[in-house]
């Protein structure tokens, strides 16, 4: 019953700082609610106990990926004053593109059947011994290559920073 | 769960609340105290005996001061700062074990609001959001000097959460779990983690002092190129809270080292003392709390004693030297253990 409560609660929240995110003039508030949808997703993740990736979704999330985002909104000084204004052409393309996409996520979501899970109330589904075996044992090969894929992008964005290749 | 058990929960919830808060308030006072001892001078003694109601006065102080928000600021987000700062130090002391079983009647209880068995990653989380109360308040000062001090702390905090991430991941490999009541318990059979993590603790007691903006790291509030970094533009019991958060990380990080690497409630010979039950845990509380003041004394003692960094030499310490030799640790940690398990038998 609380599960319920909490899963409108949480839905509601993400979805209205989700609608703030994109109503917002000032680029930080933006980002502050973006950060408000990341809380309120790891909050869904607690409730199907996925304990750890709701933790790992601050962490990497909310903790670090946005921290950059707002470190360079701040150093750029973004404000509402100093926005370009978009040309009306651009708008009208940007509001097609935008619907297209929900209209692609709408027919995906259709035929969608809304069963609950079957190992859903395992407690045990999302702990962390669980996930280590599962990616450790199963799904060893793709773990390590997609290890591999993140190492090469590290070092192809540290090249790129570099100002001098000598 | 029953009443009675929610009830303890409320009265533990209370009690580690306000040993916190009194503990970061006395913490003021200490530092003043240890800095007039390190220089050679009284520190404060007119309040009271010894300057004992010194916290007290300050705290009147900051409450009675005008309370001013620049007009040039953004008005919600100058107050959510440091209500952030103050609310994230609060919420980490949940996961400590602050001493053994407890028995009142006959239920044994735990001297630990919660054990989550992802104690640490909750830690981690915690600490990551931590960042946004002095970010959000240096950038809605509107102020130079303001964002260079948020654009320093998060950038310095950043940086050396990876190191300390590293170095717990050492940890975690060798005890083989998440939650903090577990790590404790382990150290009670054999002995205290720092003596098979020396580098893993060294990494952590460094990236400690940057976490909590303490000095030689102090470059968000370095006051002779900043005025007074982030919380320049704040007055009155804001800037009295983003004071208060960083003792309260200080206590907090203490009880963190203590229990991570030092044996939490843990000591030496504790079986064989004759005590039993809730004796016990009672003197084991307070072996706790004095592994913590040590520790707390530790981060005083180094704050006036060394001077601080250049940001560029802050930047190569976490990048350059503390990530390699936390990744060098967690390689060495992980051929010992394969060793022992016999990987290298062929």
């Amino acid at each position: 019953m609380i599960t319920q409560y909490l899963f409108y609660f949480l839905t509601f929240v993400a979805i209205f700082s989700a609608l703030l995110v994109v109503f917002s003039k000032n680029p930080i508030y933006s980002a502050l609610y973006l950060i408000v949808t990341f809380f309120a997703t790891a909050g869904h993740y607690f409730l199907l106990n996925a304990q750890f990736l709701a933790a790992v979704h601050v962490i990497v999330y909310a903790g670090a990926i946005m921290v950059l985002f707002i470190y360079v909104i701040m150093m750029l000084n973004l404000n509402k004053e100093v926005e370009p204004h978009k040309s009306t052409m651009l708008k009208v393309a940007a509001t097609v593109c935008g619907g297209v996409l929900g209209l692609v996520l709408v027919a995906g979501l259709r035929e969608t059947e809304l069963t609950a899970l079957s190992e859903y109330s395992n407690p045990s589904i999302g702990l962390i011994e669980r996930l280590g075996n599962v990616l450790f044992g199963t799904y060893m090969v793709p773990f390590e290559i997609s290890a591999v894929l993140f190492l090469s992008a590290m070092v192809g964005a540290v090249f790129l920073s570099k100002k001098t290749i000598h | 769960m029953l009443p009675i058990e929610i009830i303890y929960k409320i009265i533990l919830i209370l009690a580690v609340f306000t040993v916190t808060l009194v503990v970061a308030m006395y913490s003021t006072y200490a530092e003043r105290k240890v800095a007039g001892f390190i220089q050679d001078r009284y520190g404060p003694n007119r309040a009271g005996p010894f300057g004992i109601f010194q916290p007290l006065a300050d705290g009147l102080k900051m409450f009675t001061k005008q309370e001013f928000i620049p007009d040039s600021s953004d008005k919600q987000l100058f107050v959510l700062g440091p209500s952030l700062a103050m609310l994230t130090a609060c919420m980490t002391g949940v996961v400590i074990p602050w001493g053994g079983d407890i028995t009142i009647g006959d239920k044994i209880v735990k001297l630990q609001i919660t054990d989550i068995n992802i104690g640490i990653l909750y830690l981690l989380g915690v600490v990551s959001v931590g960042v946004y109360g002095i970010m959000i308040g240096g950038w809605a000062s509107n102020n130079k000097y303001s964002l260079l001090g948020a654009l320093r702390a998060s950038s310095q905090m950043i940086s050396y959460e990876i190191a300390l991430g590293l170095a717990l991941i050492s940890l975690i490999m060798m005890t083989g779990t998440l939650s903090l009541g577990e790590i404790v318990r382990q150290q009670d059979e054999g002995l205290a983690n720092v003596v098979y993590q020396p580098l893993g603790f060294l990494i952590f007691l460094i990236c400690a002092f940057a976490e909590t903006n303490r000095a030689p790291f102090d470059l968000p509030e370095s006051e002779n190129e900043l005025i007074g970094g982030y919380h320049t533009e704040y007055s009155s019991m804001k800037l009295g809270f983003y004071l208060f958060a960083e003792y309260i990380n200080m206590f907090i990080s203490s009880a963190l080292i203590a229990s991570l690497y030092f044996g939490g409630y843990n000591f030496p010979f504790q079986h064989s003392l004759g005590l039993e039950g809730n004796m016990l845990s009672m003197v084991q509380t307070f072996v706790f709390f004095m592994k913590v003041f040590f520790f707390i004394f530790f981060y005083m003692w180094v704050r006036w004693t060394l001077p601080r960094f250049r940001f560029d030499q802050l930047m190569n310490l976490g990048w350059k030297t503390l990530i390699p030799l936390a990744i060098l640790n967690m390689f060495i940690t992980g051929i010992v253990i394969g060793y022992k398990n016999g990987f290298f038998n062929f």
